[in-house]
């Protein structure tokens, strides 16, 4: 890799301190609740939580391309639930595992290809096209599925079940693409031309960069990772309902949004959208191991994502 | 003498950086037409501001009939019967005819839920009165030609039984018979006894409308309100320049090369209208003009940001076709917009991000950015451009306006230019960092680049400039070499004061 300077990051101070922030929180929190129950930080749980967080930080990679060039993507729970159907139909009726894998992730790609031509060239905004999405793929898949769950998957598809030199797969893949996708946004032209346009689109375009390929290319990217996420997710359970990835969306957004993303546009690493999918699952963890009911989660998990928003909309208010 | 239905006594007011207006007194009288001239930032709309209530003056006295008032917000203003119309029209484009002059004060009945009926009688009856019977009160304004919104307008203002009436520019954007209705309107409300405050950048309609005309510069009143019958154009234009050449700008004569840049009858829309200039090696061309005249407009035709859509554009003698941004730095043309905020700046990153936004690409090891050239490069015009700031990494929005242009301009710099743009490029910065941007735009010409520099401040452009455009209505309508141009010549052109006998 290019080597950069180890003083000088590209990013702001305000993501630099956002991901030292919710790595004192993660590492805060367990101190906490291992006070409480030393279960907490057994190698078994930790285990447990990075392969939970997985699925949900690989699709905050894209994520965060998408909320770093100024837009947003409400649809990737359907997305997830149309693509895992689709690795778990292909699967059972005899297509080779791999292909039936390939196939997930490419239908995601396509799809993350519509709304960005939606969102770039007819000008319709993201949280409009995504919001449609998300209803059509939702119901789409009721109605195909007819709401029964795919069962009798092959051995060999049980990808997220196994572990490669004694780490869980989904770990590895949460890594891989976190780590390169992290590189791309930080050294390559278009990760900065993704930052260019959510930071000012007229001055990025007066500088020679056509926006509008830079939505359609990060809707694409994003539809292919989450398309990615879904085989890690439905390769882990031996069935696939016809719901899955209900809810999938608010754990994505808020762990990008949390770990230090600027919902306006330009500002943010996925390295802090790692770590604050990381945050949000081990809360989901602790509250088990508190015995908190689960419905206090969806709470903090709402008021993490106000939390955060409105200390970057306070700074931005400043900044200009 | 009539005691005057408004009167301003020693207005001041001031904003950061600038006195808008300095012990400004002013009066109109019922039933008058008072013209009131200046260059752009000469303080009229401070002034408007301060009478419709918008702005609060940092001292003076306001009086409405010989009685001192306070105007603490628009809806008071109204409520006192001072009514504006801008050139921006502010009408809500799916609402009636009626529901727009009634916006606010709709009539009502006692429940409290509007009179359609009554709306729609006085809307006619006030519409009667303009002379626009033809205009349907039931319909949206959506669609209505601009002449029509306006009356539109002004039966809004009306319908506040406006006693003064305050126009900013109100012929602009019209076509020639919708001026002439306008100047009929204006001319019954005059005999209706309506006060008229009339702002204009047209010589001419001075002397067809007013009765009385005040001339603001600098946010001074020039000398005193004169009768209409008792001045001519040229004595008007004088004291709207009136002032001296400072030694802020250092330009040396260039000695210009061969033609980098020639357009012919470039054409876009009705902003730019057969626009045909040359623009050589080393040389400053300054393009002159009053704000709306079509200069920004040129020049996001000529970095293809609205192309071309007839005309010929040659580059080192070469025909080219600009239809992007791209294209138009391919061939060595660089922008610096007006706006550095809305288009020249990504305020949340780093000034060294935003230096080598425009030629990433030759930074580029294996389609990775080589972080090492990067902050080389951004060093060097950090260093050349005497840019202040803590370090490479700091976040633009936290520089301060002049080293925030200065980063634009490093911007394009970097992207070795042979056409340089820059758009009223000492805007609101101050004077320090202006002058060591007029001396690095000498050092640039000196070392061959072409420059057109866009300013409304008219010193600027006649010390900087060696040759100048000046642009009214989206066409060129003059040009002036360095030794024969004049403020007065320049204000004349741009004004299209139509005979002047200047001293």
């Amino acid at each position: 890799m290019i080597s950069a300077k180890p003083l000088e990051s590209p990013r702001s101070s305000f993501t630099l301190q956002q991901e030292g922030v919710i790595a004192v929180a993660i590492v805060a929190l367990s101190a906490i609740v291992s006070l409480i129950n030393p279960d907490f930080l057994s190698a078994n749980n930790l285990l447990d939580i990075a392969v939970n967080t997985a699925y949900i930080a690989v699709a905050a990679a894209g994520m965060t391309m998408v909320i770093v060039s100024g837009n947003i993507d409400i649809s990737v729970g359907s997305m997830l639930g149309v693509c895992a159907t689709i690795a778990g139909e292909l699967a059972r009726n005899g297509v080779p595992v791999p292909i039936a894998f390939a196939a997930a992730v490419l239908a995601g790609g396509a799809l993350g290809a519509v709304n960005g031509l939606l969102v770039a060239y007819a000008r319709i905004p993201a949280i409009v096209v995504t919001l449609g999405m998300l209803s059509i793929l939702r119901g789409g898949l009721i109605l195909v599925t007819q709401g029964r769950w795919i069962e009798s998957l092959p051995e060999a598809f049980f990808f997220s079940q196994r572990s490669t030199l004694g780490i869980p797969n989904p770990i590895w893949v949460m890594v891989l693409v976190s780590v390169l996708t992290w590189l791309f946004m930080k050294y390559h032209r278009l990760g900065r031309a993704i930052y260019a346009v959510g930071g000012n689109a007229e001055a990025a375009r007066l500088a020679g960069i056509n926006p509008k390929r830079i939505y359609l290319f990060v809707f694409i990217m994003n539809g292919l990772l989450v398309g990615l996420a879904a085989v890690l997710y439905a390769s882990r359970f031996t069935a696939i309902q016809s719901n899955a990835g209900q809810g999938f969306e608010l754990a994505v957004i808020s762990g990008t949004v949390v770990g230090g993303v600027s919902i306006l546009g330009g500002v943010g690493s996925v390295m802090g959208a790692l770590l604050g999918s990381l945050l949000i699952s081990q809360i989901g963890t602790a509250a088990i191991f508190l015995k908190v009911s689960p419905f206090w989660l969806q709470a903090v998990q709402g008021g993490l994502i106000l939390l955060t928003v409105l200390v970057d909309v306070l700074r931005r208010r400043r900044m200009t | 003498m009539a005691v005057p239905i408004i009167e301003l006594r020693e207005i001041s007011k001031a904003f950061p950086g600038v006195q808008a207006l300095d012990r400004v007194s002013f009066e109109v009288r019922e039933g008058e037409v008072h013209a009131l001239l200046g260059e752009n930032g000469a303080g009229k709309s401070t002034l408007i501001k301060i009478l419709t209530g918008a702005h609060q003056p940092d001292s003076g006295t306001i009086l409405l009939r010989g009685q001192p008032i306070t105007i603490p917000d628009t809806r008071q203003g109204l409520k006192l019967g001072i009514a504006a119309i801008y050139q921006e029209l502010s009408l809500y484009p799916d609402l009636t005819v009626a529901e727009n002059i009634f916006m606010g004060h709709q009539p009502s009945n006692r429940f409290g839920m509007v009179d359609w009926r009554q709306m729609q009688q006085r809307a006619r009856a006030l519409l009667h009165e303009l002379d626009a019977d033809d205009l349907d009160v039931t319909r949206p304004v959506r669609g209505l030609s601009v002449g029509n919104q306006q009356r539109v307008e002004i039966a809004k203002a009306l319908s506040h039984d406006a006693r003064i009436l305050i126009m900013d520019e109100p012929t602009a954007a019209l076509t020639q018979h919708d001026v002439e209705r306008l100047f009929e309107i204006v001319r019954r409300l005059r005999a209706r006894g309506v006060a008229i405050i009339y702002i204009t950048h047209r010589l001419e309609e001075v002397f067809l409308l007013a009765d009385r005309v005040t001339v603001l510069r600098d946010g001074r009143v020039v000398g005193t309100t004169l009768e209409v019958s008792q001045t001519n154009q040229a004595e008007l234009v004088k004291m709207m320049v009136g002032r001296t050449l400072d030694t802020l700008f250092p330009k040396d004569p260039a000695i210009p090369g061969e033609v980098v840049l020639e357009v012919r009858n470039l054409s876009y829309g009705r902003t730019t209208r057969n626009v045909s200039f040359t623009l050589r090696r080393g040389e400053i061309v300054g393009l002159a003009g009053l704000v709306g005249a079509g200069r920004s407009e040129l020049a996001q035709v000529l970095f293809g940001i609205t192309p071309a859509q007839s005309g010929t554009i040659l580059v080192e003698g070469k025909e080219v076709r600009i239809r992007n941004p791209r294209e138009a730095m391919a061939l060595g043309i660089a922008y610096v917009p007006e706006d550095r905020k809305l288009q020249g700046l990504l305020l949340p990153m780093s000034v060294r991000e935003n230096t080598t936004l425009a030629v990433l690409r030759q930074l580029l090891r294996y389609g990775f950015v080589d972080h090492h050239a990067e902050s080389r490069l951004t060093q060097e015009y950090v260093d050349r451009l005497q840019i202040r700031t803590p370090s490479l990494m700091q976040q633009v929005a936290n520089l301060s306006g002049g080293n925030q242009q200065k980063v634009v301009l490093a911007k394009w710099l970097a992207a070795k230019p042979r056409v340089l743009i820059l758009d009223e490029p000492t805007r609101g910065i101050d004077v320090g960092a202006k002058a060591e941007i007029h001396r690095l735009m000498n050092a640039l010409a000196h070392q061959g680049m072409a420059i057109l520099m866009i300013s409304s401040e008219l010193p600027e452009v006649m010390g900087m400039s060696d040759r100048i455009l000046v642009m009214r209505q989206g066409s060129i309508v003059a040009e002036l070499d360095r030794q024969s141009a004049s403020q007065e010549a320049v204000i004349a052109a741009a004004m299209g004061a139509s005979e002047l006998h200047l001293v």
